[in-house]
């Protein structure tokens, strides 16, 4: 086994031989950057500056009434620029991308918010950006892919396979293995070949270093749970990262089950997977007996992914973190009640977390609280959620 | 023993690659014998994988196709076992991705756990599968698999690739069986340019490295000229895409054969 970017038996460089030069670059600049005060000062300016951190901690006081048990606070990154966590990664790598002296980003995209996010720092940053999306979720997602166009990006459909996220990362990593010498390919997620799994979470635990402290300043103690939605994992790895060392604090992700962790129709990687070798890492992976990655479903897009990335994988195999199951509709309740309950119209990938937080906090102290990590904003989902619900809208 | 290296006695090789049950079983078998027949020295045998990052357009239709028409793992072990009854000396390789081969039982029952990669290099030696080109396992990450795939003697092929730079001399050391040098960036498919002094760079380098190393070229490879070139600067030329594309366009076998015989002379006018 390859020691690189190793979490337990998880991660690795499973990639082809083509790309494992532009991976060592790529770890060499990430070192030297991660190292760099003027590197980390650019950056940091970047994230509060452009892109409106640190983001709320915010006391659901209303919500935690209605439920009756624990003290329920949201991690806002829905109020980030470009509206979800995803800004913080791709700032992050499209300044290593710069400082390598890429000119080009590409960039897979599910649900789209990761592809917008891509989009709106390259326009920043005056670079090249072409975005690789499944056939199918441009048609799912026709919003983000014109927002996408209006920043400048070229959007490529990708009809092979699934056509959905899956199919666009083979298609990036594709690209990126002809043209890898003036592109940086920006993967959206903790997961891929290292360093990406490493990288991506770092860029992202920006979100539990600013929860930590904001926690400690509102309650003087620690959270007893931490909750965050996981596809890939980025904004739960962002979440959880900077709370593993603290033992006392349950570490939750919440995967989409689609319509049942028992059907075929689901995404529940943790709860109906097994190990395997895929995208570049070794780690979970729904997939049938002769190692075929399965078509997988959800509502949301952006956790419509067959795989996790591989330090969830580890941290689900020591028992730091637990992954549960929650159906479309239960993450559908769960997003319609946070709009009533707090006025907060959340993506329906957070709902996921908001989902398991309605199931758990009845049964908590009321002097303990929570996190949630409210990964995105909903606009996105408005007109899908209405149509889950029988009403014929369409954007 | 592994019969990989039989594969260039002739001096050039010439070694085509076809994807197991594109479209069908049947024909697979039929093909794999006529290119021997042929003149081809070492046969790749694509085992098909849902989402073969490596692969251009034709290669992933291929695959595609393969899985719809229900071809497995044990399948391809199955084309391969008809191929040994009539040609039990011919060299055969698989290629694939390292998923299939980590997550095959064999026959092992439901519920019991099996060792990842020994129930397939378990039927590989069986079968007589001489040797193993894993798309996406590089040699960073090749020991997990060579410590099951030396103790059953087949050859896990290493790939440079035109970026692979210092990387080269750890590569060529200790490789096992040829080494694979891919002509160029991306992914498989047919070119129409190649940078013939990258590839030689290539093969100098691996030559300087380790002298009696074998080398063959692959990746874009389509005509008789560009394989004779190709075999003029290695040991031998290999060729995918260029097959299947005969084969989605209806190419009969006797058409496939033609077709590699003339390519086998190309690799041979290169002497």
């Amino acid at each position: 086994m390859g020691t690189k970017g190793r979490f337990g038996i998880y991660g690795g460089q499973y990639i082809t031989e083509t790309l494992m030069n532009a991976l060592d670059e790529l770890e060499k600049a990430y070192n030297e950057a991660k190292a760099d005060p003027s590197f980390q000062a650019e950056l940091q300016d970047l994230l509060n500056n452009y892109a409106n951190r640190p983001s709320l901690l915010y006391y659901a006081e209303k919500m935690s009434k209605d439920l009756g048990g624990c003290k329920i606070y949201l991690k806002r990154e829905d109020l980030n620029h470009t509206g979800a966590h995803k800004i913080n990664n791709v700032l992050g790598q499209a300044l290593l991308a710069k400082r390598m002296g890429k000119t080009r980003l590409i960039a897979e995209t599910g649900a789209g918010q990761h592809g917008v996010a891509t989009a709106t720092v390259a326009a920043l940053f005056g670079m090249d950006c072409d975005v690789y999306m499944g056939k199918l979720d441009m048609e799912r997602q026709a919003l983000n892919v014109y927002r996408m166009e209006l920043l400048g990006a070229h959007v490529h459909g990708v009809e092979s396979g699934t056509g959905t996220l899956k199919d666009a990362v083979n298609e990036a990593m594709r690209v990126w293995s002809q043209e890898c010498s003036y592109t940086h390919y920006c993967i959206g997620s903790t997961m891929g070949p290292y360093p990406f799994p490493t990288m991506v979470r770092d860029f992202q635990s920006v979100i539990s270093r600013e929860a930590r402290e904001q926690i400690l300043a509102k309650e003087g103690k620690l959270p007893a749970a931490v909750l965050a939605c996981v596809g890939g994992g980025s904004n739960a790895m962002g979440m959880f990262y900077n709370f593993i060392p603290d033992e006392g604090v349950k570490l939750i992700g919440c995967e989409a089950a689609g319509e049942g962790a028992d059907t075929p129709r689901t995404a529940a990687t943790m709860n109906t997977g097994s190990v395997g070798i895929f995208h570049g890492m070794k780690s979970i992976f729904c997939q049938n007996e002769e190692g075929q990655i399965a078509p997988v479903y959800s509502i949301s897009a952006g956790l419509d992914y067959p795989g996790i990335g591989p330090e969830h994988a580890y941290l689900a195999s020591t028992g730091r973190a637990q992954y549960v199951p929650i159906t479309d509709e239960e993450a559908v309740e769960a997003f319609e009640f946070l709009a009533k309950e707090e006025g907060i119209i959340c993506a329906i990938e957070s709902a996921h977390a908001v989902a398991y937080a309605r199931k758990i906090a009845p049964t908590m102290s009321p002097d303990d609280s929570m996190i949630i990590c409210l990964s995105g904003r909903g606009d996105k989902d408005v007109a899908a959620i209405a149509r889950y619900r029988g009403r014929d809208l369409h954007e | 023993m592994s019969k990989t290296l039989h594969a260039f006695k002739d001096g050039k090789a010439f070694i085509p690659f076809i994807t197991a049950g594109d479209p069908d079983a049947d024909t697979t078998v039929r093909d794999i014998l006529a290119m021997a027949d042929a003149g081809a020295d070492l046969i790749e045998v694509g085992i098909p994988f849902s989402d073969p990052t490596a692969e251009g357009p034709v290669i992933q239709e291929a695959d595609a196709i393969a899985l719809k028409g229900g071809m497995t793992i044990n399948g391809a072990f199955e084309v391969v076992e008809r191929v040994r009854e009539v040609k039990p000396d011919l060299p055969l390789a698989f290629m694939t991705y390292v998923n299939t081969l980590f997550k095959y039982r064999g026959d092992a029952p439901a519920g019991v756990a099996t060792e990842p990669y020994v129930p397939f290099f378990e039927r590989c030696a069986k079968d007589g599968i001489d040797a193993i080109i894993l798309a996406d396992v590089p040699f960073e990450e090749q020991d997990e698999v060579l410590a099951v795939s030396d103790k059953y003697g087949v050859d896990l092929i290493s790939m440079v690739s035109p970026t692979s730079e210092d990387r080269i001399r750890e590569i060529a050391k200790n490789p096992r069986g040829f080494i694979y040098v891919v002509s160029s960036m991306g992914v498989t498919g047919v070119r129409s340019e190649f940078q013939f002094d990258h590839i030689e760079n290539m093969v100098r380098i691996i030559r300087e490295t380790n002298p009696g190393v074998k080398c063959a070229v692959g990746f874009g490879i389509s005509t008789p000229d560009q394989a004779r070139k190709m075999a003029s600067l290695s040991d031998g030329a290999i060729v995918g895409s260029a097959i299947l594309r005969k084969i989605h366009a209806g190419a009969t076998t006797e058409e496939i054969a033609d077709y590699v015989r003339s390519m086998k002379q190309a690799v041979m006018e290169s002497m």
